[in-house]
């Protein structure tokens, strides 16, 4: 298989506006004649099923939550970068692009990176329009801030919410086109598997999560907006129903997983407090502004926050100070989280697990006073209370890193297709724009741009190519095989009848994942996991334990499902953290570093996009490369010292 | 810690439900009650019980997925979500009542899991301002003071859980639907669809079967995103003025 990116030839300013009038175009009249599924409501997903249904698509769109707002874009806190540069400090589309570029530890495609930084400044006139309250200046102007560590201004926010006030936004453009019969919503519905005909996409089978009826679905067009796949370390900041099921599937069925294993860990999460640990929460990163990281000079075992004030000046580590001086606590978020481990990993780890540094806002209170800091991080504050019964205003935070994101997904080309001609990702669920790292406040800005910005007009090419004749009715003997493949895995699971719970086994694939494919990795121990893995795979199919039917909301059922895709990935994570033996963005191999213990990227063996390509069960993936070429940038190495 | 819960168990919408009483042992104080929950589901799996269905997502606060009415009060005692609710909240050896929503417009589908999708619908009514992707102006061609970019805001908080409905004897949305219609009212892209939005809204609301608003202010008090209720006065205000002002649109139009 070849892979081909479908990069528009010229200058990489030119590219997408030259591209966006080389696509084809469908007449409008005839834009009603042709059905797309969308499947997951968060910023991708409800941005592009608004956006097709307002150009005159029928839209089928699905989400397993409840309601549509409750993807998990909701949770994202920070902001959304634009290169609006209405700070006048130097903001432009080419630094946007530049940073997220270089961000990514070059290991992104560049003409993508370009596009994403250029379609920025028009979401922000979007969400403007849709009425999301962006925080403001007093002229009635929209306020910026700078954000991880960027050198401009160029982050818009809406307090610590800006992930629900987005979604805000796009829901309610979807919610304008179901009012409008344009789209159809399938709430509390989970997509189980793509069905591929003369290989082109043309529909899916999914399962009512309330009644358990397993349906198909057909259409010209079906597009992937299913999030990440953090969770297969169990414990992140993901959302509990967070799952890769329609991404893997669709990797079953043929769709390329590209870069697995770029995982982003980040720094400032609240630490585990204990095995009935059910998930991270995240404490964003804008309070590395003000607060110093230390831990002491000599272990303490079991240290707790109230007793800090009883380790001396002098007995402290502020180790990224000490080790990045230029940066300081603003080092990215690699950089950070690997060195907090190295902490822990050398006994000097506070708090009754030692996996925890201290994140101190002793000297920012005694420097700007209690009512500066409270304005900052009043809610943050307020927050990490709540969870843990500490007063940051009072002893230092303690926090830990944990698995955030992931940059890897189904790869796709320029146009946002998978190796399925027909079958499109978006957002986080593709591995397109942030290569093996991603920036602060970049999250939603890709969501959307692909959303609201890029999926509208690549889709038509490929729509007014094939012609709406060319679809095929969910009769098809296809459909029908499909449909019985889901019914019969659904009862397989039900009649294991073993020993241990899903969470149990989902509990363990976590703990292999974190300790041998987390933050620092090499070749033995990644060696270990799939070991450890397979062995999970064959266990859980002889001794998960499902009780109740398959005919009725079954929340262990649905799990079951979603923990079995996550083991069968997080072998291939391996695979890919093993083949890529160099250290890049959040990947750090132990075998590549710099004498003082820096990452080390090997550009001569790795500048390339890996691709795995699906060969049956139990068989050992094929891995294609997307070599990439960068015409724009020259490739250095970081360097935060 | 050990705590007693007393759950309301349904096996699903047509069934009828009880109380069944479960002990939980062991229970730490950092737990968040939907952790406490999760240990005592791992261990009626063991024994052959179906677990207790209860709904959440995000547990940090903002999807509005989980729900709850734990001892009398939406999201339990504090006010927060039922996922920021800890353990260390409760004493030793207490017993909790575990419930779920109770209103005619959010039907049981199994244990403490309802259907809320009548909110979407009141959304999907006129909860939007009529704009398409791409042909808006620059952003920063709608200047917005601050004070009402801020209370907007405010309003815009809600995250759709519909604990104010639960907390109303009357099982009334006003607090939810005043939050979503004053976010658009207040700010000035919403202007110009402003009293068709509150009317069809309002006639959602009252469509899906939520109850009359008796200045109760309990909504206010278990909401976990302090939604004040001057929305719903304002709400009112907006709905008021647009039914005025439909009235003498038809007059002074003449039939058409
Ligand atoms: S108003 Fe408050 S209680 Fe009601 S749905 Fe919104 S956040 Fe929940
Ligand atoms: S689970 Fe999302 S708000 Fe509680």
């Amino acid at each position: 298989m070849k892979l081909e990116s479908k990069v528009p030839e010229g200058p990489l300013a030119e590219k997408w506006t030259k591209h966006k009038f080389n696509l084809k175009l469908v007449n409008p009249a005839n834009k009603r004649k042709y059905e797309v599924i969308v499947v997951g409501t968060g910023l991708a997903g409800a941005s592009a099923a608004a956006s097709l249904g307002e150009l005159g698509y029928n839209v089928k769109a699905f989400c397993f939550q409840d309601s549509p707002r409750r993807a998990h874009s909701i949770a994202a806190q920070g902001g959304i970068n634009a290169a609006k540069n209405y700070q006048n400090d130097g903001d432009s589309v080419y630094r946007l692009f530049y940073d997220t570029i270089k961000g990514g530890d070059y290991r992104a495609r560049e003409a993508n990176v370009y596009r994403l930084a250029e379609v920025s400044v028009n979401i922000i006139d979007q969400c403007v329009a849709q009425g999301v309250p962006f925080a403001r200046e007093y002229g009635g102007l929209l306020a910026n801030r700078s954000f991880g560590g960027a050198q401009v201004s160029r982050t818009f926010y809406a307090r610590g919410q800006t992930g629900q006030q987005l979604l805000l936004g796009a829901y309610s453009a979807l919610n304008r086109q179901i009012a409008n019969g344009k789209v159809k919503m399938y709430s509390r519905t989970e997509m189980l598997d793509v069905v591929v005909v003369d290989g082109k996409a043309r529909g899916i089978i999914t399962r009512d999560l309330v009644t358990g009826k397993i349906e198909s679905h057909s259409a010209h067009a079906v597009l992937l907006c299913t999030g990440g796949y953090g969770n297969v370390f169990y414990l992140s900041t993901n959302a509990k129903g967070s799952n890769v099921t329609a991404a893997w599937r669709a990797h079953k069925k043929g769709a390329l997983f590209g870069n697995p294993c770029f995982t982003q860990i980040h720094p400032t999460c609240i630490p585990v407090s204990g095995d009935h640990q059910s998930k991270l929460t995240l404490m964003s990163e804008s309070l590395r502004n003000d607060g110093r990281v230390w831990v002491p000079k000599v272990a303490h075992k079991g240290l707790k926050a109230k007793e800090a004030k009883s380790i001396t000046e002098t007995d402290r580590d502020y180790f990224l100070e000490r080790k990045y001086p230029s940066f300081g606590n603003l080092v990215p978020r690699d950089v950070a989280s690997r060195n907090a481990k190295m902490m822990c990993d050398e006994g000097r780890g506070v708090g009754a697990t030692g996996l925890a540094v201290f994140l101190d806002f002793a000297d920012a209170i005694k420097r700007d006073g209690k009512d500066t800091i409270a304005a900052k991080y009043g809610n943050l504050f307020d927050m990490y209370k709540q969870i843990t019964g500490d007063d940051p205003y009072e002893m230092p935070m303690m926090i830990f890193p944990a698995v955030h994101y992931t940059m890897g997904g189904l790869w796709v080309d320029y146009n946002l297709m998978t190796t399925v001609p027909g079958l499109y990702s978006l957002g986080e669920a593709n591995f397109s724009d942030h290569g093996a790292n991603r920036l602060g406040a970049s999250a939603l800005m890709q969501g959307l741009a692909d959303g609201y910005f890029v999926i509208p007009y690549t889709i038509g090419d490929y729509l007014a190519n094939i012609g709406w004749n060319d679809k095929v009715g969910t009769d098809h003997p296809v459909f029908k095989e499909a449909i019985n493949a889901v019914n019969s895995s659904v009862s397989k699971l039900l009649s294991i009848k073993g020993k241990k719970t899903v969470d149990e086994f989902h509990r363990e694939l976590g703990l292999t994942m974190w300790e041998y494919c987390g933050m620092s990795r090499n070749a033995e121990g990644l060696k270990t996991a799939k070991k450890k893995i397979q062995e999970l795979k064959n266990e859980f199919w002889q001794n998960v334990n499902i009780l109740g039917s398959a005919s009725e909301l079954n929340m262990e059922l649905e799990k079951a499902g979603r923990v079995a895709d996550f083991i069968e990935l997080g072998e291939l994570m391996v695979d890919d953290a093993l083949n890529r033996a160099e250290s890049c963005g959040g990947h750090f191999r132990e075998e590549s570093q710099t004498p003082d213990g820096e990452a080390l990227r090997k550009d001569d063996e790795f500048t390339y996009a890996s691709a795995w390509q699906y060969q049956g069960e139990n068989q050992a993936e094929v891995l294609h490369k997307e070599e990439l070429r960068f015409e724009n940038v020259k490739l250095t190495q970081r360097s935060y010292k | 810690m050990k705590i007693t819960l007393k759950v309301w168990r349904q096996q699903n919408a047509n069934s009828k439900g009880q109380f069944k009483t479960y002990v939980a042992d062991h229970v730490s104080s950092d737990m968040s009650f939907l952790e406490m929950l999760d240990v005592l589901n791992t261990s009626l799996i063991k024994k052959g019980e179906e677990p207790i269905h209860f709904d959440h997502d995000c547990r940090e606060g903002i999807c509005g997925m989980c729900s709850l009415y734990i001892n009398g009060h939406p999201h339990g005692p504090q006010q927060t979500t039922t996922c920021q609710l800890h353990m260390r909240t409760f004493k030793d050896g207490e017993t909790i009542t575990v419930e779920p929503w109770r209103a005619k417009a959010f039907p049981v589908i199994k244990d403490l899991v309802v259907d809320r999708t009548a909110f979407d619908r009141i959304q999907q009514a006129g909860g939007y301002v009529t704009v398409n992707t791409g042909g808006v102006p620059d952003a920063n061609e709608i200047p917005i003071p601050k004070k009402i970019a801020d209370e907007a805001f405010d309003a815009a908080a809600c995250i759709g859980c519909g604990a104010c409905v639960a907390a109303c004897k009357n099982a009334s949305a006003m607090l939810f639907v005043s939050a979503k219609v004053s976010q658009l009212a207040l700010l000035p892209q919403g202007h110009a669809e402003r009293k068709e939005r509150v009317e069809k809204m309002v006639a959602q609301m009252d469509a899906e079967g939520f109850g009359a608003c008796t200045n109760t202010r309990a909504c206010e008090a278990e909401c976990p995103k302090a939604i004040s209720v001057t929305n719903i006065a304002r709400m009112n205000r907006e709905y008021f003025s647009a039914m005025f002002s439909s009235y003498e649109v038809k007059v002074g139009g003449g039939g058409e």
